[in-house]
C-alpha cells in the first residue's frame, strides 16, 4: 500500500473537520447581511456583539461562571484525587465509580435529575444551581488528570520533605503542590471550557436571572441565520486556542 | 569504647496481622558504619524507616543519646535519610534540593550558600548546582542525595538501599566514596542492603535480620567465619554445608565427627554436644582443597561444571553419594595449566580449623527457599 | 504517611466528595427514579400515587417510533463515526511519532471549540441557499438547490461531525499500542493480509471499537440541540423527548422513564466494553 494513501485520506478528513470553522470564521468578516454571499470585508457584526448589552452581559455571565466552576471543581478534585491516591478506606471503589459514572452519564440523563433535586430542595435557578451543576460534571475531568499525574509521583518526595525538616503543611506547600502543579492547571482549563462550551446541562439549570452565552447562542441559531453568531463563534474559537495552546505549553514544559 | 547514639529496645510492629519486627532491641554505636542486611521483607526497610519516623513501632521505644524520639515526628528527628532512588524533588534546581533542609530551620540566606557549596564541593558537583535532578545522570543524582541528607549535619544518617539502582561499577565506587565520608564525615551510617558482599566490604557492624529478629549481630569477619546459625551462613557468602555426626569429645578442647565417613578432628564449638549427635560442618568454597584422584586424604568426587573467574577457578563436585561441593581455588602461579575437564574424578579435602561448626536446627528446610533473594 | 495528625484532613476531603456526590449525583438520581413511578401532575410536576404509567407510555405506537427513529439516527451516527474513524486512527498511528502529536493536537482543537457555534456552522454550510447548493449549482452537478437542512441526514452529519474525535481518540489509543510484531508474527506465520485483519488486528482494536462506540451512541441520543438546529421537528432525538416533556410538556414521570431508558443503555454499553477488556486480560476499568 502506498503512503500517500492513508495520509491523503488524513487530510481529506481534516479537511471536512476544518471546513465548518473556517466557513465561519471567514463569514464573521462579511458584509452581506443575508449570510450566504459575500458582501466585502466588514467589522459589522462584531461591533454589533459588542454593542448588544445583553450580549456582553452574557459573556461576563458565563466568564464568571466557567471560571468559578473550574476553581472549584479544581479545588474538590485535586483534593479528592489526593484522598484517592494516599489513603485506603472503605467504599474507595465505589466512590471511584461513581465519579466514572457521572463522566460517562449522558448529560441530559444528569441535567435533568438536578433540575428535580434543585426544585425539591426549592433552590433559585440561576448562578448557584448552574455552578453547582456544572462543578459536579467537571469533577470527574479534574480528578483523573489529577490521579493521572499522582500515579507517576514518587512516594519517597513527601518523606524527603519532612526527613529534611518540613512540616506536613510546608511539604505540601513546597514539593505536593509544585509537582502536581501541571494536573491541576490541566484539570482546570479543562474544566473552564466543558463549562464554558455546556448547552445542555444549562439549558435545565438555569433561570432568566442569569442568562449565559451557550444559551443566549442557542436562542438566536434555532431559527434562521444570525451573522453575529459568526463575530461570536470566530472570538470563542480564538479564545479556546489560546487556552488549549497554553496548557499543551504547561503540559511540555514540565515533561521535561 | 563507642558510646551508645541511638538505642532500639524491643520494637515490635505488626502489619496486617503480620510481625515485620519482633522484640527488637539494637544499639547503634557513635561513629560506626553499621549496616542491616536481610532478605527482602526481613523488616530491614521497616526498621529503618522507623528509625526516621516513617512508621511508629506498636511498641518499645527509640532513643537517641538519652533522648526519647519514639513519637517525634521525622521533622523534628536529627537524623537525615538517603533514600533508595534518591526522591530528589524534581521542580527543584541541584541547589535548592540541597538547600531545602537549611531553608527549614530558616538559616540565613549566607549560610546557606556557604554550606550548600560546601556540601555540593564534598560530593564533587560544584559546577552542577543550576541543573535539575533529570539533567544528572544516575550516579550524580546519587551524590546530591547524600549532599542533600548531609548538609544539615545530621548525628545519624540512614542509607535505605542507596545504591541499588546503580550498574555494578558504579556500585562500586560509590561504595568506596562512602566509606570515604563517612570517614571524614565522622556521622553514624546505618546503611541497609540486600547485598551481602555489599555489608561486609563496607561495614564497622553487620546486623542479619530475619522475619523482623536479628540473627547475628557482628563484625563482617564474624557474620562471614562464624555465623551464628545456618540462616547466616546461607546468607552470607558461599556456603557448604556438610552433615556430620559427633564420634567423641576429646579431652584438649578438640571434638572428632564423622563426616562423609571420615573421621576428622574440629575445635569444639560453644554449644554443648552429646556422642552420636548430628551437625553441620560449614566451609567456604575457599577452605576446600581439591586434590588429584589417587591421593589418599579427602572424599571421591567428580567436577560437573568449572567457571574461570580471572583470579580464582570456581568448580562444582558432585560427590559419590550426590551431595554438591561448592570450591574457589587461587591459581598457582607454577602452575598454570592448573584447570580441571568437566566428568574429572578428584578428591575433595580441606584443612581441618577451617571449619565452623553449627548443630542441627529443627525446620530449616523451608528457610532455604527464603534465602536467595 | 498515616500519622493521626492527617486524619482531620482525610476525614474532611471524604466528606466533602462523598457529600457532594450524594446530594448532586446520587439523590437526584434516585429522585428521577422516584419520578418515573409516579403519576403526572400539573401543579407540582409529580404526585401519588406510583404508577408504571410512565413506562407504559414508552410502548406507546407514537412514542416507540420517535424513539426508533432516535436509536436509528444514532446508530447510524456510530457506523459513520467508526467507519471514518476507523481507518483514520489507523491511518494516524502510522504517521512518524513527532507528527502525530500535532495531528492529535489538530483533532482536539475543535472538541474545546463550542459545539452550539459549530453546529451553526454546519447550518450556513448545509441551507437550501448555504455553500454547499451554491457551489454544486455553480459547478453545474445540480440545476435546482437540493433540500440538505431539516432532514435526517443533515441531524446524522451533525452528529458524526461533533462526536468523530471521540470514536478517533480510542480507536488511536489502541492502534498506537498495536505492536507491529503482532502483524509481523502473524504474517510470519503465513497469514495473509485479509486473515491478519480479521484475526489479530480486529479482536486487538475491539476495546478502542467499543469505547468509542459507548462514546459515540450515548451523546447520539441526547445532544437535542442538533435536531433543533438542524433537523427541524420531525427528526428528533430521545434527549429532546426528555427536554419537551421536562421543560414543555410538563410530562415529568415520562421524561424520568425516557431518560432511565437512556441510562440502563449506557449501563449496558460499559458492562460490554469492561468485558471486551477483560477478554484482553487487562483490568476493567
Amino acid at each position: 500500500m502506498s503512503r500517500w494513501l492513508p495520509r491523503g485520506y488524513l487530510a481529506i478528513v481534516y479537511g471536512l473537520l476544518y471546513a465548518p470553522i473556517i466557513v465561519l470564521v471567514v463569514f464573521s468578516f462579511n458584509d452581506s447581511r443575508t449570510g450566504y454571499e459575500w458582501g466585502g470585508l466588514s467589522w459589522r457584526w462584531y461591533e454589533s456583539l459588542f454593542n448588544n448589552r445583553a450580549m456582553v452581559e452574557a459573556m461576563w455571565n458565563s466568564l464568571w461562571l466557567a471560571l468559578s466552576a473550574a476553581t472549584v471543581s479544581t479545588l474538590i478534585g485535586a483534593l479528592t484525587a489526593l484522598a484517592l491516591h494516599r489513603y485506603r478506606f472503605r467504599g474507595k471503589k465505589v466512590l471511584n465509580g461513581m465519579l466514572f459514572v457521572v463522566m460517562m452519564s449522558p448529560e441530559i440523563v444528569l441535567a435533568i435529575s438536578l433540575l428535580a433535586l434543585f426544585l425539591l430542595v426549592g433552590l433559585q435557578l440561576g448562578y448557584v444551581s448552574l455552578l453547582l451543576a456544572h462543578v459536579t460534571f467537571c469533577l470527574p475531568f479534574v480528578v483523573i488528570t489529577v490521579m493521572a499525574r499522582l500515579s507517576g509521583f514518587d512516594e519517597r518526595l513527601p518523606e524527603a520533605a519532612r526527613d529534611l525538616g518540613a512540616n506536613d503543611f510546608t511539604m505540601t506547600r513546597t514539593v505536593l503542590i509544585p509537582v502536581i502543579m501541571p494536573a491541576l492547571l490541566a484539570g482546570w482549563l479543562l474544566g473552564f471550557t466543558l463549562s464554558l462550551d455546556d448547552v445542555v446541562v444549562s439549558t435545565f439549570v438555569s433561570g432568566p436571572s442569569y442568562e449565559i452565552l451557550p444559551l443566549r447562542i442557542y436562542s438566536m441559531v434555532r431559527v434562521g441565520l444570525k451573522p453575529e453568531v459568526n463575530a461570536l463563534g470566530t472570538l470563542l474559537l480564538v479564545f479556546s486556542l489560546v487556552m488549549l495552546m497554553l496548557s499543551q505549553w504547561i503540559l511540555t514544559r514540565s515533561k521535561q | 569504647m563507642k558510646q551508645t547514639l541511638l538505642s532500639l529496645s524491643n520494637l515490635t510492629k505488626q502489619f496486617d496481622g503480620k510481625k515485620v519486627l519482633d522484640s527488637l532491641d539494637l544499639d547503634i554505636l557513635d561513629g560506626e558504619f553499621i549496616t542491616l542486611l536481610g532478605p527482602s521483607g526481613c523488616g530491614k526497610t521497616t526498621l529503618l524507616r522507623m528509625m526516621a519516623g516513617f512508621e511508629h513501632p506498636d511498641d518499645g521505644t527509640i532513643t537517641l543519646g538519652g533522648q526519647d524520639l519514639t513519637h517525634t515526628p521525622p521533622e523534628h528527628r536529627p537524623l537525615n535519610t538517603v533514600f533508595q532512588n534518591y526522591a530528589l524533588f524534581p521542580h527543584m534546581s541541584v541547589f535548592d534540593n540541597v538547600a531545602y533542609g537549611l531553608k527549614m530551620e530558616k538559616r540565613p540566606k549566607d549560610e546557606i550558600n556557604q554550606r550548600v557549596e560546601e556540601a555540593l564541593a564534598m560530593v564533587q558537583l560544584e559546577d552542577f548546582a543550576r541543573r535539575k535532578p533529570h539533567q544528572l545522570s544516575g550516579g550524580q543524582q546519587q551524590r546530591v542525595a547524600i549532599a542533600r541528607a548531609v548538609v544539615k549535619r545530621p548525628k545519624l544518617l540512614l542509607l535505605d538501599e542507596p545504591l541499588s539502582a546503580l550498574d555494578y561499577k558504579l556500585r562500586r565506587t560509590m561504595q568506596v566514596e562512602l566509606k570515604r565520608l563517612q570517614r571524614e564525615l565522622g556521622i553514624t551510617f546505618v546503611f541497609v542492603t540486600h547485598d551481602q558482599e555489599e555489608a561486609l566490604s563496607m561495614s564497622d557492624r553487620v546486623v542479619v535480620l530475619k522475619d523482623g529478629v536479628i540473627q547475628q549481630l557482628g563484625t563482617p569477619r564474624e557474620v562471614y567465619e562464624r555465623p551464628a546459625n545456618l540462616f547466616t551462613a546461607r546468607f552470607v557468602g558461599e556456603t557448604n554445608l556438610f552433615p556430620g555426626q559427633v564420634d567423641r569429645a576429646n579431652g584438649d578442647d578438640t571434638v572428632t565427627v564423622d563426616v562423609f565417613g571420615l573421621k576428622r578432628t574440629f575445635r569444639k564449638p560453644d554449644f554443648e554436644l552429646r556422642e552420636g549427635q548430628q551437625l553441620h560442618v560449614l566451609l567456604r568454597p575457599e577452605d576446600i582443597r581439591v586434590l588429584a584422584p589417587d591421593e589418599a586424604d579427602g572424599v571421591a568426587g567428580k567436577v560437573v561444571e568449572r567457571n574461570y573467574k580471572g583470579s580464582t577457578l570456581d568448580s562444582v563436585i558432585h560427590l559419590d553419594d550426590g551431595t554438591e561441593v561448592l570450591a574457589s581455588e587461587f591459581f598457582d602461579e607454577d602452575d598454570p595449566a592448573f584447570d580441571y575437564r568437566l566428568g574429572e574424578p578428584v578428591r575433595v579435602s580441606w584443612v581441618d580449623g577451617w571449619e565452623w561448626l553449627l548443630p542441627e536446627e529443627a525446620a530449616t528446610f523451608q528457610e532455604e527457599a527464603s534465602v536467595d533473594a | 504517611m498515616r500519622s493521626a495528625l492527617q486524619q482531620p484532613f482525610k476525614t474532611a476531603v471524604l466528606v466533602l466528595v462523598w457529600g457532594w456526590l450524594l446530594f448532586l449525583v446520587f439523590t437526584p438520581n434516585l429522585l428521577v427514579v422516584g419520578a418515573s413511578v409516579m403519576t403526572r401532575d400539573p401543579g407540582s410536576f409529580i404526585a401519588l400515587p406510583f404508577s408504571l404509567d410512565a413506562y407504559r407510555q414508552l410502548l406507546n405506537p407514537l412514542y416507540l417510533e420517535v424513539f426508533l427513529h432516535s436509536l436509528y439516527m444514532a446508530a447510524m451516527t456510530t457506523l459513520c463515526c467508526l467507519l471514518i474513524g476507523y481507518p483514520f486512527a489507523w491511518a494516524l498511528s502510522k504517521v512518524p511519532k513527532q507528527r502525530q502529536m500535532l495531528l492529535i493536537f489538530l483533532l482536539i482543537v475543535p472538541f474545546w471549540t463550542n459545539s452550539l457555534v459549530r453546529t451553526y456552522a454546519l447550518k450556513l454550510i448545509l441551507a437550501t441557499n448555504g455553500l454547499l447548493n451554491n457551489a454544486l449549482l455553480g459547478l453545474g452537478v445540480i440545476e435546482e438547490p437540493v433540500r440538505l437542512l431539516y432532514t435526517e441526514g443533515a441531524v446524522i452529519i451533525g452528529l458524526v461531525y461533533l462526536l468523530l474525535p471521540f470514536m478517533i481518540l480510542p480507536l488511536y489509543s489502541v492502534f498506537d499500542d498495536l505492536r507491529e510484531d503482532y502483524l509481523r508474527a502473524s504474517h510470519d506465520l503465513g497469514a495473509g493480509r485479509w486473515p491478519t485483519f480479521i484475526h489479530v488486528i480486529v479482536p486487538l482494536t475491539l476495546p478502542g471499537v467499543l469505547a468509542g462506540i459507548m462514546l459515540v451512541l450515548l451523546p447520539a441520543m441526547g445532544l437535542f440541540f442538533v435536531p433543533d438546529i438542524l433537523g427541524g421537528s420531525r427528526n428528533l432525538l430521545v434527549g429532546n423527548v426528555i427536554k419537551n416533556q421536562f421543560l414543555d410538556a410538563r410530562n415529568w414521570p415520562f421524561g424520568a422513564a425516557a431518560s432511565i431508558l437512556l441510562t440502563l443503555a449506557m449501563a449496558f454499553l460499559m458492562f460490554a466494553h469492561k468485558l471486551s477488556k477483560k477478554r484482553l486480560g487487562e483490568d476493567g476499568v
